[in-house]
Parts: structure tokens; C-alpha cells; sequence
């Protein structure tokens, strides 16, 4: 299995998570799913990753960007990888060059 | 186990044996903090697995399987300790906590629908379950070329690994 550079943490069946997943989808990106839980104090790795303990939280080493808050993590989707991406050429460049 | 009287045979299992391919498979695979899909040649990619299919969590024996394995620190051998069950993840997180394996280096694969069980010729439909079947206790340890180096199944039920057996080929393949 390819490893993705796009790493999700994300709780079954949270909205904002899933508004995240959908944009993901509309822009063809690969991603990992990592499920988290329920428990705000449980999830330590997402607030070793982002600093802070809500999800969705996605982590793009295309871009070196770790984020938190879905409208926060839409828009950062649309300025990435949208129609008018600014970083969506250099991202595919670096998907591109294997093992960069 | 002598009980005093004959215990249920399982038919015989058809599972890979020794010098075989191990079926590939992707599940979640539930750490003390997350799960997310992981393919388990992507663990053999890595070095040796040792592959521990169990009871469902909550059942006594997987309690006594992970009680016993976690008391031999199956986990400080070079190899990569995983279980599997048909619990969910949350399941899994629970018999983590429960069998105090959160600072152990060892991971559940969840496979609620038993396709795994399947793959492995392990099924064992649940008398009284309807509906439900699970892996029988079965015990693999896995090389980096995927191939099975050891290999055991249950032929009755219940029953639990031979331990020392499984030990000393996990101990073999992290030489």
C-alpha cells in the first residue's frame, strides 16, 4: 500500500470531520484515516500532532502544514489543491517525486 | 486440558502451514491511541509478525492468551506482536487497557465480518451465536517474506496455544 502524505485524525461519525473527508474526496486526494476516541482527554496523539485535542486534525506533509478546526482545514483545501490552489502545481510535483 | 471428559473437535483446519504464504489482508489496526488500516504485509515489510488470532474481547480466553503472552514480554522480541479478533476498535481499546498493554509494543486487528478467519481457514461459528463467528485460537508467526514459519490452530474447543511452542518460534525468527 502507497503511504499517503495526507494523515486525517478523525472520530467515527463526527460531522466535521466528515465535511473535511468530503472536501478530501472532491479533490481526489489519498489520504490515511486515523480514528481517535470518543474522549477529549483520550486523545493525546492529537494534541501531540496539533496541539490540540478536537478533530478533525489533518497533517500534509506535502505542504508541512499540521491543522486544526474543519472550516480551518476546507479552506486550506481549497487554497491547496482548488482550481485556484496556489501550492496544488508544487504538491503534485513533490507526489510526483517519489520518496522526496 | 484433561477435564475429565472429551471436549468438542473442531473439524480439521485448513489453515496455511509452515513454508506457505500467509494470506495478505488489510483491517484497522487498533493501537492505546488510534486505529486506522494497516495491511499486514506492510508489517512483514518491517521484519517478522507474530499473528495471534483469539476470542472476541470480553471472553475469558482472551483474557488468559494476552494475560499469558503480555507475563512472557512476548512483545520485547524483534518481532511485531499483533492480535485479532471480531471486536470493534473500541473493543479492542478496552481489552488494551484492561490487560495492560498500552506500554506494550503489541496491536489488534478488528474484523467484526471475519473475512481474515476465512482467508486463514479458521472459522469457528459460534454455538448459541447466531449469526456470529470468529477466528478459532490459532497462532501464526510470519517471516518478511511473508511466509509462515510457524503455524497452530485449535482442533477443539476450547483451547489455547501451545505457548512455549509459539514463543520459541517467535524467538527463532528475531535471532
Amino acid at each position: 500500500m502507497s503511504d499517503p502524505a495526507i494523515t486525517l485524525y478523525r472520530l467515527q461519525a463526527c460531522p466535521f470531520c466528515e465535511r473535511v473527508v468530503r472536501k478530501l474526496h472532491e479533490y481526489d486526494l489519498q489520504y490515511r484515516s486515523r480514528f481517535v476516541e470518543p474522549m477529549h482527554s483520550d486523545r493525546d496523539i492529537v494534541k501531540r500532532q496539533s496541539g490540540v485535542r478536537t478533530v478533525p486534525v489533518i497533517v500534509d506533509e506535502n505542504t508541512g502544514v499540521t491543522m486544526a478546526e474543519s472550516a480551518n482545514i476546507v479552506e486550506y483545501l481549497d487554497a491547496t489543491y482548488g482550481e485556484h490552489g496556489v501550492d496544488a502545481a508544487a504538491a503534485d510535483a513533490t507526489v510526483a517525486g517519489e520518496g522526496s | 486440558m484433561d477435564l475429565g471428559f472429551d471436549v468438542v473437535d473442531l473439524e480439521e483446519p485448513a489453515h496455511p502451514e509452515e513454508g506457505d504464504t500467509a494470506p495478505d489482508f488489510t483491517r484497522p489496526l487498533v493501537n492505546d491511541e488510534y486505529w486506522e488500516d494497516v495491511a499486514l504485509s506492510e508489517l512483514t515489510d518491517d521484519g517478522p509478525v507474530a499473528l495471534v488470532f483469539h476470542p472476541m474481547d470480553g471472553a475469558f480466553p482472551a483474557t488468559y492468551i494476552w494475560n499469558e503472552l503480555r507475563d512472557r514480554d512476548i512483545d520485547a522480541y524483534d518481532v511485531t506482536v499483533v492480535g485479532l479478533s471480531i471486536s470493534s476498535p473500541y473493543g479492542h481499546k478496552t481489552l488494551i487497557e484492561e490487560r495492560d498493554l498500552e506500554d506494550r509494543d503489541v496491536r489488534f486487528f478488528s474484523d467484526p465480518a471475519n473475512g481474515v478467519a476465512a482467508e486463514y481457514g479458521i472459522v469457528n461459528d459460534l454455538d448459541g451465536m447466531t449469526g456470529i463467528s470468529e477466528p478459532r485460537p490459532a497462532t501464526f508467526v510470519i517471516d518478511e517474506e511473508r511466509t509462515v514459519e510457524y503455524a497452530w490452530a485449535a482442533d477443539q474447543w476450547p483451547d489455547f496455544p501451545d505457548y512455549d511452542e509459539f514463543e520459541a518460534a517467535v524467538e527463532r525468527v528475531s535471532e
